[in-house]
């Protein structure tokens, strides 16, 4: 599945930026040169795109659900059809400058495999993901005994699109293993505002409930 | 089903063909169609209609390109049939693609049978049709046809061509022929390819045709006879093909036709028979059997890889072209599959794509039908592509 978290995303929903964007997606954008090519994988319904072409850049997307291409496609935006885990491989290497992830990992059957096709497809991959290490998800299990249940995350185990939920910590590890070098990461609270910088990699576990990764190839 | 149907003798059929109820260009002799069997045409005549104006600076010319059996009547009353044009629900002001904002063109195919030069239009040294003394042809003759045709009326680059099923595999061929001509792309229902499965089920039409006795050699317009009942097989057998059996279950199921026990004979008993039987009958009144010999010889041969050393994104690669590329769930002839191949190409040369599959059980022939997700996506791609080619939105009164 590759569905960004689109209604679940309420709390970040309510925390939009100036041009109305929510500021998750400012994030990533923030991050992209304007004027670069780029690879938005599980683009949605396309807002992204739409907020990286105002800033000039020239953006293409895969969306796996049929009604988010075809809302897209009507849209004027270039977007393809297709699922993170097995049409990355068609893309030849370098195509991009920034291939980008938005809350869609979790979602994804490979996320390494995935992880590694954005760093060979793109000189840059951005990843954004819900963090499973924050306090009240660790809270639920630990105390309620059942799979966490959120504003964020309000679907039940046995029906979530989300099959590959990681915190923080477990998204750096697979950073150290796929080969990724981590340029920048900005932890996001629960209503999608930046946290304070210079924070250690705990506090952030523990208290961001989303993350966004700016990665390149290592060595 | 019943419908007046106009019947074409002979001489009607070749009055069409060299005198058309259309626009028409005659080249002269020392402007001929260089094609890929290695001949000069000449001289080379092609049909067209347009819709719309062409703006002043000639940036608003949109090219539909037909499909197997359709023609340049894109969107007026047919002169031989007298119905409504092929793509009136996406053609027109207002339609997807509006002509109160495009200028659009649409030719006869080089090798069809309404106008512009093909097996039924008179050989000037014998003053006889072609017949099979026409030369093969291919999609790419078709494309350089409609490219002189552009050099004629004075259109160096085209804001988009569209087209379906052959039309597709022309809007394909001109990207990849003249992609500096080509702002934008629209593909529909097609492939980069003609299938093993698709030139199978066109060689069975061939061959209805040919087994014909009135089509004597190809010489019927001499002899004076008309293969109908072969055109009419073949037809019966290619429309099976662009429905599909979701679709033929929901029009006629097992439903009987103005009966209610069979016949115990092989009369038309059940409705999809009949169906059939209309469309065969009523296209050999407006078809040419040669020219359906010629036009699916033409899909036959068309294999984009096979210029390009066999890696079809070769034909895209630098291209600026942006596409658009629709495909629909029920379609077994040109199925998603073959879409997703043309994605991937592009992809691969790195080329501005879009893709949609459209959900619908009306099979191949889904393009020419009322498919609103279809003409969301069509005027979303074109709007897009025509705000970045700067052209002014229609003026509505």
């Amino acid at each position: 599945m590759l569905t960004r978290l689109g209604h679940d995303l309420t709390m970040a929903e309510a925390a939009r930026g100036p041009g109305g964007s929510r500021v998750d997606l400012l994030v990533v954008a923030d991050m992209v040169e304007p004027g670069a090519r780029v690879l938005d994988v599980g683009c949605g319904d396309g807002e992204l795109l739409r907020l990286l072409e105002t800033r000039g850049v020239d953006g293409r997307g895969i969306e796996l659900s049929r009604e988010g291409v075809n809302e897209c496609v009507a849209k004027g935006l270039a977007v393809v059809q297709g699922d993170a885990d097995t049409d990355l491989e068609d893309y030849p290497d370098d195509a991009f400058e920034f291939v980008i992830l938005s809350q869609t990992l979790q979602a994804t059957r490979h996320p390494r495999v995935v992880l590694e096709h954005m760093l060979r497809i793109g000189r840059h991959a951005i990843v954004s993901f819900p963090n499973f290490g924050h306090w009240r998800i660790r809270l639920q299990i630990a105390l309620g005994g059942h799979m966490p249940h959120t504003d964020n995350l309000p679907y039940a185990w046995y029906e979530t699109p989300n099959i590959h939920f990681c915190s923080i910590k477990d998204f750096r590890q697979l950073c150290h293993v796929g080969g990724a070098k981590v340029e920048e990461a900005v932890a996001l609270n629960a209503w999608g505002r930046r946290m304070r910088l210079k924070m250690p990699w705990w506090f952030w576990n523990l208290f961001a409930e989303q993350a966004v990764f700016l990665l390149s190839r290592r060595g | 089903m019943a419908e007046a149907t106009v019947t074409l003798d002979l001489a009607d059929r070749t009055r069409e063909a060299d005198h058309p109820h259309s626009l028409v260009v005659r080249f002269p002799v020392n402007k001929p169609l260089r094609l890929d069997a290695g001949i000069d045409f000449s001289p080379l005549q092609i049909a067209y209609q347009t819709y719309g104006t062409l703006n002043a600076e000639r940036s608003n010319a949109v090219l539909v390109c037909h499909a197997l059996t359709g023609d340049q009547h894109v969107v007026n009353t047919h002169p031989v049939t007298g119905k409504p044009g092929w793509w009136e629900t996406m053609v027109g002001p207002g339609r997807p693609i509006d002509t109160e904002r495009y200028f659009v063109i649409c030719p006869n195919v080089v090798g069809g049978c309404m106008g512009t030069s093909g097996p039924a239009s008179t050989n000037p040294q014998t003053g006889a049709p072609w017949g099979l003394d026409f030369p093969v042809i291919t999609v790419r003759d078709m494309v350089r046809a409609q490219a002189m045709l552009l050099d004629y009326l004075g259109i160096e680059s085209l804001f988009a061509v569209a087209g379906g099923s052959l039309g597709g595999m022309q809007v394909l061929q001109w990207a990849a022929s003249f992609p500096q001509r080509v702002f934008a792309a629209l593909p529909i229902a097609a492939a980069t390819r003609h299938s093993a499965q698709n030139i199978a089920f066109h060689e069975v039409g061939r061959q209805a045709v040919m087994a014909d006795p009135d089509w004597q050699g190809g010489r019927y317009f001499a002899e004076g006879t008309n293969p109908r009942r072969g055109l009419a097989v073949a037809r019966m057998g290619a429309h099976i093909t662009y429905l599909s059996d979701a679709a033929l279950h929901r029009k006629f199921g097992r439903r009987f036709q103005d009966r209610d026990n069979p016949t115990f004979s092989f009369d038309a008993d059940f409705q999809v028979e009949s169906y059939l039987r209309h469309q065969g009958i009523s296209f050999v009144e407006r078809f040419d059997a040669n020219s359906y010999l010629y036009l699916t010889r033409a899909m036959d041969y068309f294999d984009l890889a096979a210029d390009y050393d066999g890696v079809v994104a070769n034909a895209f690669r630098g291209a600026t072209t942006r596409f658009c590329v629709i495909s629909f769930t029920s379609d077994w002839l040109f199925p998603t599959s073959e879409s997703r191949a043309i994605v991937h190409a592009l992809n691969a040369a790195g080329v501005r794509v879009s893709f949609a599959e459209i959900t619908t059980d009306k099979g191949h022939d889904a393009f020419l039908l009322d498919e609103p997700e279809l003409f969301a996506i069509v005027s979303g791609f074109l709007e897009g592509a025509a705000t970045a080619r700067g052209l002014k939105p229609a003026r509505r009164y």
